[in-house]
C-alpha cells in the first residue's frame, strides 16, 4: 500500500528552456506536419500536451516512482488534463513544481491511484498552466 | 485554417476525424525519445513481459498528442483552454487510432464551446476519453 503521509509532498521542482529541435522531434514523433509546429522562421509554440514531457525533463523523471517506492512496471497512466493560462514558445525558460495532490485506492487495494499537481510559470512568474495526472499501479494483472 | 467564430458553430458539430497511421514499434520508440518517456513497458519487450504484459504498448500521451492535432487543426492553439481525457483502455501495438471531436456545449455568456474527444482502434473499441473546453473570441 501506497502511504497517504505522501499528499501534500514536493515530487520535484526544476527550471527547463524549450528547444526547437526538441519540438520538431516531438512534431515527427506524433505526425504533426502543420507548418505552425515545424517550420523555422518564427518561434514555434510548445504543443498543448508537451508540457507533460518538459515535466518530464525534471532532474530525475523517476522522483514520484521512488518517492512512492513503487515497482514502475505496475504503472499506468490514469487521467491527464491540463489547463492553460498562456502560450509557450521556443526559448522560453518554464518553471515546473509538482506535488501530490491524493492518493487512494480501489477495488480492495488492487488498483492504487496518485493524483499529482504540476504548476508552470515563466521567468516572469506568470501562470503557463497547471497539470493534473494520475497515475494507476496495479497490484494485479491485467488482460 | 479558416477562421472560426463561436456564433456560427452550432452544438453537434463534429471536428474533422483522421485516423493515424498503425502503431508500430518504431512509433513506439520516437515517441519515447521525443517525449522524454523513458518507460522500458513500451519499448522494451522483455521488460514488458516481466511486468506481466503480453508485450509493449503504446503511451497514452501519445495518443493524447494526436487528439492535441484534432484540435488544434479545427482551432488556433491559443483558444484551448482546457484538455482532459481519461486513458480507458491500453493502446497496442497495431492499433490504427482513430480520433474525432463534437461540440457537446456552447456557453454565450463565456463565449466558449465544450468538445467532447475520443480515440477509437480500428474495431471500434474506445481508448481515449475526454473533453476540451475552447474559447474563440478572445
Amino acid at each position: 500500500m501506497i502511504d497517504e503521509k505522501h499528499i501534500g509532498a514536493l515530487v520535484s521542482r526544476h527550471t527547463v528552456e524549450v528547444e526547437a529541435g526538441r519540438l520538431r522531434f516531438f512534431a515527427k514523433a506524433t505526425g504533426q506536419t502543420d507548418p505552425r509546429y515545424v517550420t523555422a522562421d518564427a518561434a514555434l509554440p510548445v504543443p498543448p500536451t508537451f508540457l507533460y514531457c518538459l515535466e518530464m525533463d525534471a532532474p530525475n523523471p523517476r522522483a514520484l516512482i521512488e518517492l512512492l517506492d513503487v515497482d514502475i512496471g505496475r504503472v499506468l497512466h490514469g487521467e491527464q488534463s491540463f489547463t492553460y493560462y498562456r502560450m509557450a514558445y521556443t526559448g522560453d525558460r518554464l518553471r515546473f513544481e509538482t506535488r501530490i495532490a491524493d492518493i487512494y485506492t480501489k477495488k480492495n487495494g488492487a488498483l492504487e491511484f496518485v493524483t499529482c499537481d504540476t504548476h508552470v510559470r515563466n521567468v516572469a512568474g506568470e501562470p503557463v498552466a497547471d497539470l493534473r495526472s494520475t497515475i494507476v499501479v496495479r497490484n494485479t494483472e491485467v488482460p | 485554417m479558416p477562421s472560426r467564430h463561436h456564433d456560427e458553430i452550432a452544438v453537434g458539430s463534429e471536428l474533422p476525424r483522421f485516423t493515424a497511421p498503425p502503431l508500430n514499434r518504431l512509433t513506439l520508440a520516437l515517441y519515447a525519445g521525443a517525449s522524454g518517456d523513458h518507460n522500458p513497458i513500451h519499448v522494451d519487450i522483455d521488460f514488458a513481459k516481466q511486468a506481466g504484459m503480453p508485450d509493449v504498448f503504446a503511451h497514452g500521451m501519445l495518443s493524447m498528442a494526436y487528439l492535441g492535432r484534432l484540435l488544434s487543426n479545427w482551432v488556433p492553439q491559443e483558444a484551448i483552454r482546457s484538455f482532459a481525457v481519461r486513458f480507458v483502455a491500453i493502446t497496442h501495438v497495431g492499433d490504427a487510432i482513430t480520433c474525432s471531436g463534437t461540440v457537446v456545449g456552447k456557453d454565450d455568456a463565456t463565449r466558449t464551446l465544450r468538445i467532447e474527444v475520443n480515440t477509437r482502434n480500428q474495431a471500434g473499441e474506445i481508448k481515449l476519453s475526454g473533453d476540451a473546453v475552447v474559447s474563440l473570441d478572445s
